[in-house]
């Protein structure tokens, strides 16, 4: 335990303890433990329907959970729907994007927080100045501001959803399959970006189906199958055939790869 | 590129034209068919159609359909629907019948045509159609009732009540001041005609303007400056030519002579004056620009468009979208409200039949200007349009001699034809449906 200074006095940026979330009869989410430190990546590994996005939700807002408690910096956190996980400074990029096809870049990135005028009205210029700056950082080729989402590509679209999470001074950041619908470059681009949050200290929950990736991005991983938790581990512990091995069989590795 | 070389005129550079003017082609279209339309049922009608008195009659019939399809626009792009529209009229036109003739004077001793009988009537109403409205919406969105289910329902709760609650009879006389919102009883004569139209002029410069210097501002493109001002030429020019016909129509003279007798006084021989700018008309102008400012300027409109473009989007995006369904059929009652006002102040009276089928020409007139069913897209001048396009329809066969079925038909055919017209130019233009 040399990495993360401190981490061990200091309570997490986020601990998430006994989740349960169930739909109808099914337990999506059973008893789940998972937490977070400020400039630490934690990937979250599993197969499709572990319960992975349902955990998340938890946090961000967007589901209820049955049973457990969300703690933000050892403090209990009362997060009842997106808004108030916003509040925490909770920002997520969903595995769906959550863009309304319908509405501009612009409008997307501030949906719910929009810059307004004296008067009280949406301010789009001011808005349209403010996606052109953090889209000159994120994804410098980005030219349709005036278009729909809908009139994006998928690599655009994810950008949006980014640039809407980045924007807003995260604290705690939520990525759900934020690579998936990207080419070999963006993803890279994506991986730069998380390095760079990373070091300014925010904290980073990332869902990600590739192993790859997160070997090489994670500080640490948890592992679900049908909605419980595998295990929790550190990377440097680990070899990607132990994760490979806890995402199938279901079982923790043996010895000082636990955390 | 063989092809584009037999074109005169290549069809790119025509389409620059229209984006260096930023107009868009769709409402270019509507307004190109609603001139073909009125120019054809004029020859028809040998110049009869386009009369300055034809046009004030038009205007005048149109406010109370054009008033509700604004607010079906919100309805519609949240993926909702109201069928109940007619029938809240019918509602409020009621309730306000009865608090102007029978509760405001007898029960509180007011006295019909007080100067505060108006005014108080119309709060009742608006605040009669804005609590049905509201109770719509919390039983689409809390209930999670389709609202499909809940404005058919209210289609014939509220038509019955209105029934219920005068027994179905005609109630008339109304309060002479409450008159003055149905049309030829209201109107601004010449002069003030003109003045506002000015003040309209300067508004809409202004609004032009402001927009440019936004845009300059933060460094952005802006059009061209001679397109500028010739979006500020046509402006100027439809503000006052409007207000121009308006005011060419003249008041009847016997109707004027009744006036002056009605004022004890004796008309001067060759006296002329001009019906010029309804109230009416400029109620749906100031509604008209209130809800632009509301669909496009603020949170309400943008989480409006939002919703109906995803809803799952705008619920994680912290939106409260049950209670935008309240707030959207509450703004629909408030407007059903405000139509059962100019209604029943057209026809000096409420009746029992007032507002039937209303809901169809509301919805078709958002649906013919533009606004997709399917959610998340509409305007709020393309409904007006699509109902100042329906009423001339409607009116111009009934001055051709078209029999009423025929009529009909006609009018039930466009609706058709205008969607599908819209789903082909959409997909087209790759917009999603
Ligand atoms: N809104 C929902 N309603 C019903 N069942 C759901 C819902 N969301 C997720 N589930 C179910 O919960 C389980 C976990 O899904 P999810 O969290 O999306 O998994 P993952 O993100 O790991 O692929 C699946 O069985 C899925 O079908
Ligand atoms: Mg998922």
């Amino acid at each position: 335990m040399t990495s993360a200074p401190g981490a061990l006095m200091d309570p997490p940026l986020v601990e998430m303890r006994n989740i349960s979330v169930s739909f109808g009869g099914i337990k999506a989410v059973d008893d789940v433990s998972i937490d977070l430190y400020p400039g630490e990546v934690v990937g979250l590994l599993g197969h499709n329907g572990a319960g992975k996005t349902t955990l998340i939700k938890v946090l961000s807002g967007a589901y209820q959970r049955d049973a457990g408690q969300i703690f933000i910096n050892g403090e209990e956190a009362h997060i009842a729907n997106p808004r108030d996980a916003r509040g925490y400074n909770i920002e997520t990029i969903y595995q769906t994007l959550a863009l309304a096809d319908n509405l501009d870049a612009a409008s997307n990135l501030f949906l719910g927080r929009e810059l307004v005028t004296s008067f009280g009205l949406v301010d789009d210029s001011a808005m349209e100045a403010e996606t052109r700056k953090i889209m000159a950082r994120l994804n410098p080729n980005f030219e349709k501001f005036a278009n729909p989402v809908s009139a994006l590509s998928g690599g655009q679209r994810q950008s949006v959803a980014i640039a809407r999470a980045v924007y807003f001074n995260a604290r705690i950041l939520i990525m759900d399959e934020p690579t998936a619908a990207l080419g070999p470059h963006e993803t890279q681009m994506v991986a730069e970006l998380i390095s760079q949050l990373k070091s300014e200290g925010i904290g980073i929950f990332l869902i990600s189906h590739d192993i790859h990736d997160v070997m090489q991005l994670c500080d640490r991983a948890s592992v679900m199958k049908n909605g419980h938790l595998v295990g929790s581990v550190r990377i440097e512990h680990v070899s990607d055939d132990d994760l490979l091995s806890m995402i199938i069989l279901g079982k923790p590795p043996a010895g000082p790869a636990r955390s | 590129m063989s092809d584009s070389i037999s074109h005169p005129i290549p069809a790119q550079s025509r389409k620059n034209i229209f984006r260096t003017l930023e107009l868009d082609t769709r409402l270019l279209g509507m307004i190109g068919a609603f001139i073909i339309l009125a120019l054809a049922f004029n020859m028809v009608t040998d110049g009869r159609f386009l009369t300055p008195r034809n046009i004030f009659n038009l205007t005048i019939q149109t406010v109370s359909v054009a008033i509700m399809a604004t607010g079906m626009v919100f309805v519609i792009v949240t993926r909702n629907i109201d069928l109940s529209v007619g029938s809240l009229l019918a509602t409020c036109s009621a309730v306000m019948a009865m608090v102007q003739t029978w509760i405001l004077p007898d029960l509180l001793g007011l006295g019909l045509n007080n100067p505060l009988t108006a005014p108080i009537t119309i709060v009742a109403g608006l605040a009669t159609g804005t609590l049905i409205g509201a109770f719509q919406g919390w039983l689409v969105g809390y209930m999670l009732i389709p609202s499909f289910i809940v404005t058919l329902g209210g289609l014939l709760v509220w038509r019955n009540v209105a029934w219920y609650l005068t027994n179905g009879q005609t109630i008339g006389p109304l309060d002479r001041n409450f008159l003055v919102f149905g049309g030829t009883n209201g109107t601004f004569g010449a002069t003030l005609s003109w003045g506002i139209g000015v003040i309209a002029v300067g508004l809409a410069l202004y609004g032009l303007w402001a927009a440019r210097r936004g845009k300059l501002a933060h460094g952005f493109q802006v059009k061209p400056l001679w397109a500028e001002v010739v979006m500020a030429a046509i402006t100027t020019g439809a503000i006052l030519g409007f207000v121009g016909i308006l005011n060419a129509y003249d008041i009847p003279v016997r109707r004027l002579a009744r006036l002056f007798k009605a004022r004890g006084e004796v008309m001067p021989d060759g006296f002329t004056s001009a019906y010029g700018l309804p109230v009416s008309v400029l109620v749906l102008i100031l509604v008209a620009i209130a809800m632009t400012i509301v669909a496009k300027r603020s949170r309400f409109g943008r989480y409006i468009f939002a919703t109906g473009g995803n809803p799952d989007a705008a619920e994680l995006a912290g939106i409260n979208t049950r209670f935008l369904t309240v707030k959207v059929f509450a703004l629909m009652g408030a407007l059903a409200a405000l139509s059962a006002v100019v209604a029943s102040a057209r026809l000096t009276n409420h009746t029992n039949d007032i507002g039937t089928l209303d809901e169809l020409r509301v919805i078709a007139a958002a649906v013919i200007g533009g606004t997709a069913l399917s959610g998340g897209f509409g305007t709020i001048h393309g409904a007006i349009l699509g109902a100042l396009i329906m009423q001339s329809l409607q009116s111009g066969m009934a001055m051709v001699g078209v029999d009423a079925p025929l009529q009909n038909i006609v009018v039930g055919a466009v609706l058709v034809l205008a969607v599908l017209i819209d789903i082909i130019y959409r997909r087209k233009t790759g917009a999603r449906l």
